[in-house]
């Protein structure tokens, strides 16, 4: 189960996401970060504090995303993920290939800085 | 010391696997990061299984046991009889292959082998299992 809420700021659209995203929730994700996408959005930003669980299906949304971002010119960071979440990320190596930051701050400093 | 589940193909159903896993393991002496791991095995194979073998049917059901050895050594088994669904005998793709194809799946099998020791299938009186051990060494 996860709730996802979305908020701007600073022309930086920031997703938050909360509880669970496992094979049966990961559609959620993927029509959120759609969603911002289709509304111009080139900074977004996606806060995983409240993020308690995910699986494949939930990294493999964030995967779909790279190459088009790549295109698009559109930069996501990740941030605020717990330890237990990170490491989901790091079994596959996939801070290597996503950006990830520690704190919804830092996020912004990187996003800005990308998308000058 | 054994623990039994059995639960429906629903993908609404993962939560519910998470949690017994997680339950079975605590008491174990199982770090908290080692639970996770296995915790999320688990769930990638019931996925699968659920998507792949039996169409995400509710009144499919998939029966998963837990054997506990001397604390260290866990032995996890989804019993099932639908098609058998191998990961084996898959290619675990590259990252760099995923990324290009946009690919949503694959990452669970590269999660899956990552985490476990080892999967084997069996076959018992028409039922497929298969077998995924884990040994979590000493703290």
């Amino acid at each position: 189960m996860v709730h996802i809420k979305r908020l701007q700021e600073d022309g930086v659209d920031i997703i938050a996401v909360i509880g669970e995203i496992d094979a049966s929730s990961s559609i959620e994700l993927d029509l959120a970060i759609a969603k911002s996408v289709g509304e111009g959005f080139r900074k977004i930003l996606v806060d995983c504090s409240a993020l308690e669980y995910i699986s494949s299906a939930g990294l493999g949304v964030f995967m779909s995303y790279i190459e088009e971002f790549k295109d698009k010119n559109v930069t996501m960071v990740l941030y605020g993920m717990k330890e237990k979440v990170l490491n989901t990320f790091a079994i596959l190596g996939l801070a290597d290939l996503l950006l990830i930051r520690a704190d919804r701050q830092e996020a912004k400093q990187l996003a800005n800085e990308l998308s000058v | 010391m054994n623990y039994q589940y059995s639960i429906g193909c629903s993908l609404t159903n993962l939560k519910g696997i998470r949690d017994f896993i997680r339950t079975s393991l605590k008491g174990h002496g199982v770090p908290e990061v080692e639970i996770s791991a296995i915790v999320l095995a688990l769930d990638e194979m019931c996925s699968n299984l659920m998507i792949h073998a039996h169409h995400c049917n509710p009144e499919h059901l998939l029966e998963l046991h837990i054997e506990v050895d001397n604390g260290r050594k866990f032995v996890f088994e989804i019993v099932d009889d639908g098609d058998v669904f191998d990961i084996n005998s898959f290619q675990t793709p590259t990252m760099d292959n995923l990324v290009h194809e946009k690919r949503k799946g694959g990452l669970g099998i590269r999660l899956v082998k990552s985490i476990m020791d080892s999967v084997e299938y069996m076959n018992k009186n028409g039922k497929n299992i298969c077998r995924l051990t884990k040994t979590v060494p000493n703290q």
